[in-house]
């Protein structure tokens, strides 16, 4: 075996790196300097997220099943962003009384699920593809669990653990068929052979595929753990869950369904993705509408955007991969900033009601401040990058010029204006609202206020600064081949 | 009597709707899990008769039963884990118990 081929992977031997040293040292560093993990697991991330800038290696590894493009290698970074924001944000956290006897854990899983996102995004056999989807999965399934003393933990543990291995066997059935029918397991060798099929068998292959990366994604038919999830998980490990595992699946979720399945594009998924971002679209706000919870709020919102994302796919085109990669950046920025204002009040007051935030500008005015360019990026308000990512998307999938696309783009467009609606609701709360019982004042932790800053600056800048747009076309342009069976 | 694929491929098929028949129905997790169980197994039983009848030059479809009855192993400890967590906070492995957080 030719071991230097382990070098096309420079990004995965980086967070193995990383990952190796936090482990180390919170096995045999020393007891009274335990309290620094997670500052030094902060900086170490940090290091390698700015090392990872300068480590493009195009080509393939270990016989194909692994490959790194210009695109997997910006969505790479992309996911690095947010993870070293969830990471600085819950430096407190994790050195709180209740966690410091297990925070160890929490960064060692944390690392080996971005590991498993890795995997998934440069797969190109579907071994490799399973074996990262599992790893990104399953680990995530015991940091939900991780409030060891809180009922609704285990509750939500419970919940994603029991529907994660049911997605994942009917996601490995549709591969058995898959198997089956065309005797090879390489994306390369499936998609010429796809051209000449359309038999039954494929439709539902293909559709249990879709189903079993629907539940990842929380694609609507297959979304009720979500918002149960978000609200009993520790909310750290919420907004990773809803930004870094859902831009790492919505990616792979496109490489396979364009790259593998490209040629039965217009035959057999176009419908069913159109029906499924319609109805992913339309449920995930109405009932964004009637929560009180913040978290599932924020649940439900996080469904809508899916939905949103899944546009990009839909338009199968270059624009349509750079808006998704775009869109996962703004929604990282986004999300992270309501989830981080939710998060310090959690922490502070222990208040997760929607109501409980009324008055809240006069006595925390810069976290309502954060909370309000968070709701509006989220809303898609024009001068936030909101704005811009949505544009982008709709217009990628306006592309490729379909009339049953435009109608598509069409209701989005109108539940846009519906998200609104319960997105102002929240603002609302925080500046109109007369003040009733009030969260009290208080000065939020070191590492919540710099990632709310990184947050706040991300917002406003990613839409304005236009060459990050051009630098994610150019990288969805570079050298794929992903397109050219589409059909 | 020689044994064909289909005599292969419907008990498998049977098996997996069984796994999901029961993951809707039952109500004690550790059913839920069994039934799960059954679902992983048919996927690896399909593999292994796909790449035995139809592609017998190659071994990949072996292999990725292999590797699918590993992760099958590792998801059922995990689940294992989480059910003793819940045990231990309702004293019961109801699904029906787990409803605190609905809609």
């Amino acid at each position: 075996m030719d071991y230097s081929q382990f070098l096309y992977m420079p990004q995965e031997l980086g967070l193995l790196v990383v990952f190796l040293l936090v482990f180390l040292f919170d096995t045999f560093g020393p007891k009274r300097s335990q309290s620094s993990l997670p500052v030094l697991t902060a900086v170490l991330f940090g290091i390698f997220t700015v090392c990872n800038g300068f480590m493009l290696m195009r080509g393939t590894a270990f016989s194909g099943m692994f490959e790194n493009t210009a695109a997997t290698y910006v969505m790479k970074v992309i996911l690095n962003i947010g993870v070293l924001i969830v990471l600085i944000q819950s430096i407190k956290w994790a050195n709180s009384e209740d966690m410091a006897i297990r925070r160890g854990e929490f960064y060692e899983l944390l690392l080996l699920t971005v590991f498993g996102m890795y995997l998934m995004i440069s797969a190109r056999h579907f071994l490799l593809f399973v074996i990262g989807l599992e790893t990104a999965s399953l680990p995530l399934a015991a940091l939900v669990a991780f409030h060891k003393k809180r009922y609704e933990s285990h509750e939500a543990a419970a919940k994603y653990m029991f529907t994660a291995i049911f997605s994942s066997a009917v996601f490995l059935m549709g591969l058995s068929f898959v198997y089956g029918l065309f005797g090879s397991l390489y994306f390369s060798d499936i998609a010429y052979q796809v051209m000449n099929n359309t038999s039954a068998v494929l439709v539902v292959a293909l559709a249990f595929v879709i189903a079993g990366i629907g539940f990842k994604l929380s694609l609507v038919p297959f979304h009720l753990w979500t918002a149960d999830v978000y609200q009993g998980a520790p909310t750290p490990v919420t907004s990773y869950l809803s930004v870094i595992s859902k831009g790492a699946a919505a990616f792979a979720f496109m490489v396979v369904l364009v790259q593998v399945f490209g040629a039965a594009y217009s035959k057999i998924w176009e419908w069913m993705l159109y029906a499924i971002i319609v109805l992913t679209i339309t449920l995930g706000n109405l009932f964004a509408i009637r929560q009180r919870n913040i978290k599932r709020f924020l649940a439900f919102s996080s469904i809508s955007q899916a939905g949103y994302i899944m546009l990009g796919v839909i338009g199968g085109n270059e624009m349509g991969l750079a808006s998704l990669m775009f869109y996962v950046l703004v929604y990282i920025f986004s999300n992270l900033a309501a989830f981080g204002v939710a998060f310090a009040i959690e922490q502070q007051s222990g208040k997760v009601s929607i109501d409980d935030y009324n008055g809240l500008y006069k006595t925390n005015p810069w976290l309502s401040f954060t909370m309000m360019l968070a709701m509006f990026s989220l809303a898609g308000i024009p001068p936030f990058a909101g704005f811009f990512s949505k544009f982008f998307i709709f217009a990628g999938a306006l592309e490729c010029g379909e009339t049953s696309i435009y109608i598509l783009v069409l209701i989005a467009l109108i539940n846009t204006i519906i998200s609104l609606y319960y997105y102002l609701l929240v603002v609302k709360a925080m500046f109109i609202s007369p003040d009733e019982c009030g969260i009290e004042r208080f000065r939020s932790s070191c590492g919540e206020r710099v990632a709310l800053i990184v947050c706040t600056f991300g917002i406003i800048l990613t839409g304005i600064v236009s060459c990050i747009y051009t630098f994610l076309v150019e990288a969805a342009q570079d050298g794929t081949t992903m397109f050219g069976l589409l059909n | 009597m020689e044994l064909t694929m289909m005599m292969y491929i419907i008990p498998a098929m049977i098996m997996f709707g069984c796994g999901v028949y029961g993951f809707i129905t039952r109500r004690n997790m550790i059913a839920i899990l069994i039934s799960l169980e059954l679902m992983l197994n048919a996927v690896d039983i399909n593999f292994a008769v796909f790449n035995r009848f139809l592609f017998p030059g190659q071994m990949e479809g072996m292999f990725f039963s292999l590797f699918a009855i590993g992760l099958a192993a590792a998801e059922t400890a995990l689940a294992i884990a989480i059910v003793i967590n819940v045990y231990r906070a309702v004293r019961n492995v109801d699904i029906r118990q787990l409803t605190k957080m609905k809609f």
